[in-house]
């Protein structure tokens, strides 16, 4: 008996440190600059997760860009050659994320869009920093995605979400006292909360209570909801996933809670939460640039397709890369690259073209990026009422 | 009061760590195998029944026992296919294979249900419980599941002691190749185990997501982990153990919680693990076999 479970502990333990301690040195050096050379059509790749617990991001991301490339392909195509698209699963692991990336590179990938959550984008922006591809991320949100220069995001970064959710909350006076609950064990949720808690000094609220919680144990928010009650919290900020977030807002009902409650963009996509009472959410702000209920043109054929093809509402993710498709026409055009030029070469032309371009897409009226590879635009503060998104004022 | 709070919130958490430990430590009791699929079996169940109840508008308490039906059939496919041709194996081939039908279960959850969480509805519709003027409120979740819990003891107990095919398990638990010669059916028998922790695991899965309403192909899974070792804290095979266990290890985790870390308490509870094996391998109630050599 004891020795059986020393046994079990014992692989547990060692299932643990070679996960965390697993260092590959993978290089398949398959050059694919030879196989480009003669080629007609540009060669995109997507990666992100399509199973695993983060799939519903990485389908979202693929589908969109599917959508996308269909349509400019039926319009011409990037700079008059059409798109080729390819896209590999990497179960929100960075070891599988620079595997997909090796199979991509193999297939002749020649831009990356990708890759779809922040770790394993990181591990894979030091890969085509190497190979200097151009790499967009829909939705690598940590900072350290887009350190290097051929790397560029559609959405912002986690610190600027924070700035933004501490300006909005103090010029809209929206609190008195604000109690955050965040996920430690998360990139994204630390890097907003870390930003907030330093944009929150000499704003006109206090930050009362500061509560976390872990991926391991996500289910149970009732202690840390107590605590911000005891501490009079008016405005509870939440910067993580609405899956997360259904929780703690049917608990905070169930205690009798009832705080105004603030959320990022991972918090997009709770009314779309299949058999959600949309009564707990009523009154829930976020901030996020896309909102799947907007009524102009761009956004209502997407949805559209979206729905029509996959059956349920896009998330922002979906928008985000959608958004990526097209910034990379414009800038390829910008650029006058082909697809017989090297991967290098494309990278180098793209790279300074997407700092001169502006595009009009779902997630933004005027997007631009700055040359560290950030977006400019504007976040859209929308509040739900009677079961839908609202913008507020 | 506010530790009573806690201490309230933990046991609530606590009992369904609680119903999950008791279809772990049956299982474990009687075919001695850890059946790591157990959290996923029962996340199978409330999809089963999320599937009846939201989406077909069943009866919420006939889709539950459809869940638990069909729960039951999985859990002896399961068995029939996966384990039975590994039954002279040792113990950790079984346990390797234990955590393969355990990603295969949460796959094949991925691929017909999609990775889209799902919000469950509850199905008990009584109000809480509020004490001293509404500060101390015991959810109706945490109360239907502690009544269950101790129903499904009352019954197991009986089950295993009074009937013919009870008494059958209590003997393949003892000797396996003695209980052949008696005339047991041992795989019969060992079915029949894998049959009622999986009828458990539905009921389990759908408390599971009562108390915490949303539904994902990983839902089962880090639940299944803690009523595990709330099972091995309880003594691994006792049923009263797993009850006992479950409920030390979820006010163990809000009290580290509330009163330590949040992000401590995973660390604190799997450390209490490692104390409770190190002062008393078999756990709480277990009974410590003496190994002859």
């Amino acid at each position: 008996m004891k020795k059986f479970l020393s046994v079990i502990l014992a692989l547990t333990l060692a299932t643990t440190l070679f996960a965390c301690g697993q260092k590959q040195a993978s290089s398949t050096t398959a050059d694919a600059n030879a196989a480009a050379s003669e080629a007609t059509t540009f060669k995109v790749g997507g990666i992100g997760p399509t199973t695993g617990g983060a799939a519903v991001y990485g389908q979202a991301v693929k589908n969109a860009i599917q959508i996308a490339v269909d349509e400019i392909n039926a319009n011409g195509g990037y700079n008059g050659y059409q798109v080729e698209y390819r896209f590999a699963d990497d179960e929100h692991d960075a070891e599988k994320s620079v595997n997909a990336y090796n199979s991509l590179k193999d297939w002749g990938m020649q831009l990356l869009i990708g890759t779809t959550t922040s770790s394993p984008c990181i591990s894979v922006a030091d890969k085509t920093y190497a190979d200097n591809m151009f790499q967009i991320t829909p939705s690598g949100s940590a900072v350290d995605c887009t350190a290097n220069p051929n790397v560029f995001r559609m959405c912002f970064s986690d610190p600027d979400q924070g700035a933004a959710s501490a300006q909005y909350i103090d010029s809209h006076n929206l609190a008195k006292k604000v109690g955050i609950i965040y996920d430690a064990s998360d990139v994204y949720s630390t890097g907003i909360y870390e930003k907030f808690i330093q944009e929150s000094a000499g704003k006109s609220y206090e930050v009362v209570a500061d509560e976390q919680f872990t991926a391991d144990s996500k289910t149970d928010f009732t202690t840390q909801l107590t605590k911000l009650k005891a501490a009079n919290a008016d405005l509870v900020f939440l910067p993580f996933y609405y899956s997360e977030a259904a929780l703690v807002l049917n608990q905070a009902k169930q205690m009798g809670y009832a705080p105004t409650f603030f959320g990022c963009d991972g918090m997009d996509g709770i009314l779309t939460l299949e058999n959600f009472d949309k009564s707990l959410a009523e009154g829930l702000m976020l901030l996020t640039p896309f909102s799947a209920d907007a009524t102009d043109d761009l956004t209502v054929n997407f949805v559209k397709e979206y729905q029509k093809r996959h059956g349920e509402v896009p998330n922002q993710f979906a928008a985000d890369a959608y958004d990526c498709a097209y910034a990379l026409k414009l800038a390829i055009e910008k650029a006058n690259v082909t697809p017989a030029n090297s991967v290098s070469d494309i990278c180098n032309g793209v790279k300074s073209a997407m700092t001169s371009i502006t595009q009009k897409g779902l997630t933004g009226d005027s997007i631009s990026w700055k040359s560290n590879g950030e977006p400019n635009k504007t976040p859209k503060a929308v509040v739900i009422k009677d079961g839908a998104y609202v913008l507020a004022n | 009061m506010d530790f009573l709070t806690y201490f309230v919130n933990g046991l609530s958490l606590g009992s369904i760590y609680a119903i999950i430990a008791l279809g772990y430590t049956m299982v474990y009791g009687i075919a001695k195998m850890l059946n790591f699929a157990h959290g996923d079996v029962l996340m199978i169940g409330s999809y089963i029944t999320f599937v009846f109840m939201s989406q077909m508008g069943i009866n919420p308490i006939i889709s539950v026992l459809l869940a638990a039906i069909a729960c039951t059939l999985i859990g002896i496919t399961i068995e029939r296919i996966a384990y039975k041709p590994l039954r002279g194996a040792n113990s950790l081939s079984v346990l390797i294979t234990a955590i393969g039908v355990s990603y295969f279960l949460q796959n094949i959850a991925l691929l017909i249900f999609g990775a889209n969480t799902k919000s469950f509805k509850s199905i008990v519709t009584i109000p809480p419980l509020k004490l001293f003027n509404g500060q101390l409120m015991i959810s109706s979740e945490s109360i239907v599941t502690i009544a269950l819990c101790i129903v499904i003891m009352l019954a197991l107990t009986t089950f295993i002691n009074k009937t013919k095919m009870g008494q059958a398990m209590l003997a393949v638990s003892e000797d396996r190749s003695a209980s052949t010669l008696m005339g047991i059916n041992v795989n019969g028998t060992i079915a029949m185990t894998f049959a009622i922790g999986s009828f458990l695991a539905a009921f389990a899965g759908v408390l599971l997501c009562s108390a915490y309403p949303t539904l994902t192909p990983t839902t089962g899974a880090m639940p299944g982990i803690k009523a595990f070792v709330a099972a091995v804290i309880g003594g691994i095979g006792s049923i009263p153990g797993a009850f006992i266990g479950g409920l030390i290890l979820g006010v163990l985790e809000n009290l580290s919680k509330a009163y330590i870390s949040a992000q401590l308490s995973d660390a604190i509870v799997f450390s209490v693990l490692i104390i409770m094996l190190l002062v008393k391998p078999a756990g709480i109630l277990g009974k410590s076999n003496i190994e002859k050599v």
